[in-house]
């Protein structure tokens, strides 16, 4: 294994880790809630009474944060190299895995494993684990 | 007033993913290559998240209401079953197709770029697929 060190940003990430850990405790700590994202989005489809403005509000913090991040720094950069067909496939998969897992990179990944929950740690493994041989498929074998 | 908190917690969390990298999909892809140059900052990005989240949960464990006196909704479940496994190597193959999860699919899609718009509607669509197979069961 050879490490991009040209790539690597450690200051930037591990503070970044510590801005979304310091968000996903503030929600924990006030508003009683797991931030996970898929969850958040995907409540969306079973509205209740009381139940749909704070996750508005929060997928609204989201969306602006690129916009309040660039009033202060400049953007770090932004790439997507996947053509429109890919983020079809990838995006339905997405939605479909999440929900039927009960979880993404933030509920099971962040939240599951800082909660010490064997059932987070074993989603977490399962999608690295595809995630690690999708990509090796497509840039190494298909290649 | 949990409203506001709502939207602080999101926009932190967005700051969080666009500092640290992870709302951008070519450094994730960079991340999940492990054949290729590898870019280990997501260990970093998981590290620094899970040790402030890890002791925030040890005090909302013990609450019964939250700080603003809302009812605490931590996860319940503890069942391994097989929607957990197959939903997790699911959602794990889309991530490596195009290094997007939902989190950075929102942010890339405040950042105004349409093929963040594009992802975000196929997993919108996927959720809703979802949220349709488990309303048709009894």
């Amino acid at each position: 294994m050879a490490v991009d060190w040209y790539h690597y940003t450690p200051l930037a990430s591990l503070l970044g880790g510590v801005l979304i850990g310091l968000a996903t405790a503030l929600f924990a700590l006030f508003n009683g809630r797991i931030a996970g994202i898929s969850g958040i989005v995907g409540g969306l489809f079973r509205p209740k009474t009381g139940d749909t403005a704070w996750r508005i509000a929060f997928i609204a913090g989201l969306l602006a944060a690129p916009w309040l991040f660039q009033s202060f720094a400049s953007l770090p950069e932004i790439r997507v190299d996947a053509s429109a067909r890919t983020l079809i496939v990838a995006g339905l998969l997405v939605g479909v895995g999440t929900r039927l897992g009960s979880g993404c990179t933030s509920g099971h990944g962040v939240c599951g494993l800082a909660r010490l929950s064997p059932r987070s740690l074993v989603a977490t493994v399962s999608f690295m684990l595809t995630g690690f041989v999708t990509v090796f498929v497509i840039r190494h074998l298909l290649a | 007033m949990n409203i506001i908190f709502s939207l602080t917690a999101g926009l932190v969390f967005g700051l969080g993913l666009v500092l640290s990298g992870m709302a951008n999909p070519a450094k994730v892809l960079g991340f999940l290559d492990l054949a290729g140059p590898w870019d280990p900052s997501l260990v970093l990005v998981m590290c620094g998240a899970i040790a402030v989240a890890y002791r925030a949960f040890v005090l909302a464990t013990k609450r019964t209401s939250s700080l603003l006196g809302l009812p605490m909704q931590l996860p319940t479940a503890r069942g391994i079953d097989r929607n957990l496994v197959g939903g997790s190597l699911t959602f794990g193959v889309g991530w490596g197709l195009a290094g997007i999860c939902p989190g950075p699919a929102l942010v890339l899609v405040g950042a105004g770029l349409a093929q963040g718009l594009i992802f975000v509607g196929a997993m919108l669509t996927g959720m809703g697929f979802v949220e349709f197979l488990r309303r048709g069961a009894p």
